[in-house]
């Protein structure tokens, strides 16, 4: 991949929302090529999408988050990967990564409820024929999610003026 | 009573810096792109070591003239980055800051009387210490036209047979200026055939965008007549720490060491610690924040030129030298009005010497975010001052 390519992501990572023109002056090149660029990575699927990081915890409507540890009995011809696109189609599933360790799946899903979750595992996940056993956890309180911290922002503690 | 002061010291004119600062600090809505530090917290691995130092009970003096780990790996780092050998134990120094390594180096080389060339627009405290210490400072005034880089003839105009030190303040704050690796080749062989030593003041030399930085001293014939200035403050962003050094040969540093023994003691031990872990396992830190400069940097000058102020490419350091002419006003009233009508602070070029008038020294240490909000305030200032 060209350079280009590698710092146009190393910045949309860090702000989506940067428009291919500024992107352009920030990097030294033609809008042309950061949106030529930007348009072949979203193709290749380099570039899946474009969500905003929220903090749901900060609104008064109340969700969870639980991670779940799945265990399950590859299938032969397709070995872990026909039980994850089973989990991954349910709505709910925010995320499921193959681990290595002393499971096999990592599933977060998100729910308005406790009891929500627990159904969802109870009636969807664990009943699966390939899913030997399942360990829920649920998230109590965020720190940092894809780098960046979620807290209110530390005032600018520099004296403003300085040689 | 008698005068408990001073004369020299007295007549030395406070920092031009010192009155803006004041007028910003009354102000509590004032956007200020005006600090000369990095914007960046240290990045927590090098903090971390620091509080690992103190909880293993590291609260004590170090040797006069640093901690052999750092300056090991400082040793290391100079001829991995810049090509630079030194021997730890005799040719390297910490010090409290590049500040007072400059304080040292002036005072350890200068008698009374002797000449020091000094290019501004540069760094506030050089004249100071040049004072300081004894010398005269002979101000070579570096051009816009020529993007505030420092030429040979500059130096051959303004030698005396009295001449005997020659600051070189590069990458440059406040302009941004940087000199190559073909600008200091070009003026080597004067330094050398003047007999000039040289104080290079380094301290941006991480912070370069476009050709990585050359040191003077890596010349043939220039290492034994340079004393070579770093830190951890810009490229580590750690500026509270208070951590610089000085190489250079070893007859010089061995002066240098006995004054920092009799004034300081030692560099501050906890920040000692702290900065073996930046030097040797830091340098990733330094490359994403150099990316970050790099494209505010871009930014700026993209929309400084944008509103129709001429800005040349600055590659060096953290700062653009935007030029202000156009609007009829002296950088001191620009940047007052501004900090008046729009609450935005810049620094006045003249603030870093007389042949920064015209310009204004213009910080991009901030967030893009900050920078733009800046911007647009700058931009309707211009367009309504713009002759």
């Amino acid at each position: 991949m060209n350079e280009l390519k590698e710092k146009i992501l190393r910045t949309l990572a860090k702000d989506g929302r940067a428009a291919a023109a500024e992107l352009a002056i920030m990097l030294g090149s033609t809008e042309q090529e950061v949106s030529v660029a930007i348009a072949e990575m979203e193709a290749d699927k380099i570039i899946c999408g474009y969500p905003t990081l929220i903090d749901w915890d900060k609104l008064s409507n109340e969700k969870v988050t639980a991670l779940i540890e799945v265990k399950v009995t590859p299938q032969r011809g397709q070995g872990f990967d026909k039980i994850a696109e089973r989990i991954y189609k349910f709505d709910a599933v925010e995320s499921v990564y193959l681990m290595s360790g002393g499971f096999d799946l990592t599933v977060i899903i998100r729910g308005k409820s406790m009891r929500e979750v627990a159904s969802f595992v109870s009636e969807k996940l664990a009943p699966m024929e390939a899913i030997l056993s399942t360990a829920t956890h649920f998230v109590l309180k965020k720190y940092k999610d894809q780098g960046i911290v979620m807290q209110v922002d530390e005032e600018d503690s520099r004296i403003p003026v300085s040689p | 009573m008698r005068d408990p002061l001073n004369k020299t010291i007295v007549d030395i004119k406070p920092s031009g810096i010192r009155k803006f600062f004041d007028i910003v600090s009354e102000m509590k809505d004032a956007i200020s792109l005006g600090v000369g530090e990095p914007d960046f917290d240290t990045p927590w691995h090098i903090r971390e070591e620091g509080i690992y130092s103190l909880e293993k009970g590291r609260t004590y003096y170090t040797s006069n003239a640093g901690l052999k780990e750092l300056r090991v790996e400082i040793c290391n780092y100079l001829k991995r980055r810049f090509n630079l050998s030194y021997d730890w134990k005799s040719e390297s120094l910490i010090t409290i800051g590049g500040s007072e390594a400059i304080d040292m180096g002036l005072r350890v080389m200068l008698d009374p009387g002797d000449e020091v060339l000094l290019p501004q627009p540069s760094y506030v405290s050089y004249e100071p210490c040049i004072i300081m210490a004894g010398g005269k400072p002979v101000i070579i005034e570096l051009k816009g036209e020529v993007e505030f880089k420092l030429t040979r003839q500059q130096i051959l105009d303004a030698c005396t047979e009295k001449t005997k030190v020659i600051i070189l303040p590069f990458p440059n704050n406040p302009t941004g200026s940087v000199m190559s690796r073909a600008e200091l080749a070009d003026i080597v062989d004067v330094i050398i055939e003047k007999d000039l030593f040289v104080i290079s003041d380094e301290i941006y030399s991480e912070l370069t965008y476009g050709e990585k930085h050359t040191s003077i001293a890596e010349f043939p014939g220039m290492k034994e007549r340079t004393i070579v200035i770093n830190g951890f403050s810009k490229s580590y962003a750690m500026t509270g720490w208070r951590l610089g050094y000085a190489v250079g040969p070893a007859n010089i540093i061995a002066q240098m060491t006995k004054l920092h023994q009799f004034a300081i003691m030692c560099a501050p031990t906890t920040s000692q610690y702290a900065a073996v872990e930046a030097v040797k396992n830091g340098d990733s830190d330094v490359e994403m924040m150099t990316e970050a400069y790099d494209q505010r940097r871009r930014f700026l000058i993209h929309e400084l030129r944008e509103m129709g102020l001429p800005t040349f490419e600055a590659r060096g350091a953290f700062y653009v030298f935007p030029c202000i002419k156009g609007t009829g006003m002296t950088s001191e009233e620009f940047a007052t009005k501004l900090l008046e009508e729009e609450k935005v602070a810049v620094v006045p070029g003249t603030a870093f010497g007389d042949s920064g008038e015209g310009y204004l020294r213009i910080s991009y240490a901030y967030s893009i975010d900050k920078i733009k909000i800046a911007l647009e305030r700058i931009a309707r200032f211009v367009k309504k001052y713009q002759k």
